[in-house]
């Protein structure tokens, strides 16, 4: 028994990125999870969503509320990341100048999303894609 | 606050059930239900939003009367800024504010006052550091219940230093008992009165008078709209009492988006917003941590700032003008009345801060039971995706997706979709059809058959 839903990120579309968050936010508040929790899941959300918009070809959040635990997962295809250790570390982004001057891409991105979830797993293939999963339990 | 009070009302004689206010409700707070509009009472935030779209003046603003000072013996108006903006450049603020006074009050104190030193103490609320940035400002009480409603997380963000309006009202009520061996005055004997531009200021004075501080309540908020009418027609009478003005120019641009954070100068990085829907996008962001790197924010819930106010008669765009005018002549008049030292030492008594910091607004779930609301979610995703998807409005609800959660809810039914209601009676309408067109020959036909047994 659960509730699962899936978002589409397109690739550079910056303008509607925060979207799929927004609605994931607001689907958890309707299922009665602590605002606390929200809000953890709304910023790594938010950070995949954005890391999907720059970083790859496009892609899906997938969102599955069960008893006990909320999981995300951002599944991309794309360039994937060569060193995902190195991508890990605080400070480290591949975003292009232009993303930069946007405000975006500004590294943390990972890591944020690991300091935010439970559990955490990312396995990447350069020239296929990304998949990364978080948990957070409830 | 466990009952919800709303200044923002419906007259049901006027309301044609047209659904214009639903669509423009920030919270979805709006439903129309047998042809006439509906209030939410716990997702209304009094922004005034409705009460500015309505093509038929239904959404009313409640206010206290001008009559009301009279049960006071001493009355003092306390006018918000906005009130400046409100006049040609030519009368001057004093010109405005005397007329203000001869309308009835004893005494007139600008919420300006209040504003500088609520101003000048930002710095003291970062100085010390702080967990959640951006601190948020509490000026625009339609913001703070916005962030109550729909940004629970955000609501320990929210400054806990008290409005300027509060502060203003306190400043005339503490000073006026502190003389009162020479006028006389006890507490039950002052009224304070605010000249209010907005609904939701309405709705907070009403609060004051049964939550908090004594100290700080507000007897009642009589709106500019109200007042303009008699203030225009005395401006032009009687010798203007020079003096009432006491405010600089740094305290009335409050008026203005932007005033409150030009306190903080270059030393901090702020960022002012104004218009609801843009306030909504950017407590998104700070919501999903993006502007943590931000010292303040500053939202205000009308285009403009408090010029834009529901219950303010000018153009907000031309009040602007006006506010930045007089700002800008009077640039550099007026020295702040308490001096460094003293705003630290009001700072540090605790009066300058509201005593209980503010609470989310219950957020009603699906369901207190996690499996059921799953159950729920799951419903109304199909109800919803059998829905035309155009959130045309009709069925009463501001879209398909509200109309899915209203029917699993069970405030709605489904034909209250006319999409819906129109096929069902298309299938009526054929079935119906069909058994007339059968009726005779099939019954024929049968016993033809039987017949042949
Ligand atoms: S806008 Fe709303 S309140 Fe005004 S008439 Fe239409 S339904 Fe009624
Ligand atoms: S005042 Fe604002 S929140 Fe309340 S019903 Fe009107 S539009 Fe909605």
């Amino acid at each position: 028994m659960g509730y699962n839903m899936t978002f589409d990120v397109e690739s550079g579309d910056f303008a509607t990125a925060g979207q799929a968050s927004r609605k994931i936010k607001k689907k958890l508040q309707d299922l009665g999870i602590s605002s606390k929790i929200i809000r953890r899941i709304a910023i790594a959300g938010y950070e995949g969503e954005m890391n999907l918009a720059i970083h790859s070809d496009g892609g899906q959040i997938l969102l599955d509320a069960e008893p006990g635990v909320i999981t995300l997962r951002l599944e991309d295809t794309g360039p994937g990341i060569g060193n995902v250790d190195l991508a890990m570390t605080e400070g480290w982004s591949t975003a292009s100048d232009s993303v930069r001057e946007m405000g975006f891409g500004a590294g943390m991105g990972l890591p944020n999303m690991r300091n935010n979830a439970d559990g955490f797993e990312i396995t990447s293939r350069p020239g296929v894609g990304t998949k990364i999963k978080m948990t957070f339990d409830l | 606050m466990d009952k919800l009070f709303h200044s923002v009302y419906l007259d049901r004689s006027k309301c044609k059930g047209c659904t214009t206010c639903l669509r423009n409700c920030p919270t979805g707070a709006i439903r129309v239900r047998g042809g006439k509009a509906r209030i939410i009472e716990n997702k209304c935030i009094d922004c005034g939003e409705c009460i500015r779209i309505c093509p038929h003046h239904a959404k009313l603003a409640r206010t206290d009367p001008l009559k009301s000072i009279e049960s006071f013996k001493y009355k003092v108006a306390i006018p918000a800024p906005t009130l400046l903006g409100q006049f040609k450049q030519r009368y001057s603020a004093d010109r405005i504010l005397t007329a203000l006074k001869s309308i009835g009050f004893d005494e007139v104190l600008e919420v300006a006052k209040g504003a500088e030193t609520v101003g000048r103490s930002l710095e003291f609320e970062l100085e010390g550091g702080r967990d959640d940035l951006p601190m948020i400002s509490s000026a625009c009480p339609a913001v703070s219940n916005l962030i109550q409603v729909r940004f629970p997380e955000l609501v320990g963000n929210i400054t806990t230093l008290k409005s300027p309006m509060t502060l203003t009202a306190r400043m005339a009520r503490e000073q006026l008992l502190a003389n009162s061996e020479h006028n006389g005055l006890k507490d039950e004997d002052i009224g304070i009165f605010f000249i209010t531009p907005c609904a939701a200021k309405a709705t907070e004075v009403t609060k004051s008078l049964s939550a908090g501080d004594p100290m700080d309540r507000i007897d009642g908020a009589i709106s500019i709209k109200d007042l303009f009418r008699p203030l225009s027609a005395a401006l032009g009478k009687g010798k203007c009492e020079a003096g009432l003005h006491t405010a600089s120019s740094e305290g009335f641009s409050w008026a203005v988006s932007g005033g409150e954070s030009s306190y903080l100068g270059k030393r901090r990085h702020s960022l002012h917003v104004d218009g609801i829907s843009n306030v909504i996008s950017v407590l998104d962001e700070i919501e999903c941590g993006r502007l943590s790197n931000i010292d303040f924010f500053e939202g205000l819930a009308c285009t403009g700032g408090c010029v834009g106010g529901c219950l303010t008669v000018e153009n907000n765009f031309v009040a602007k003008m006006r506010i930045e005018m007089r700002a800008e002549n009077e640039r550099g008049n007026v020295v702040p009345a308490l001096s460094e030292d003293d705003l630290r030492t009001f700072y540090a008594s605790g009066d300058m801060h509201r005593e209980q910091p503010l609470e989310p607004r219950i957020f009603q779930p699906l369901d207190e039971d996690f499996d059921k609301a799953i159950e729920k979610m799951n419903e109304i995703e199909r109800i919803e995706a059998s829905l035309p998807g155009i959130d045309c409005g009709s069925c009463g609800a501001p879209g398909c997706r509200a109309h899915a959660e209203d029917i699993v809810k069970g405030f709605a039914r489904k034909i209250d979709c006319i999409f819906v209601l129109r096929d069902r009676l298309e299938t009526l309408a054929r079935l119906t059809n069909e058994m007339l067109q059968m009726g005779q020959p099939m019954s024929e036909q049968e016993e033809t058959e039987d017949e042949s047994k």
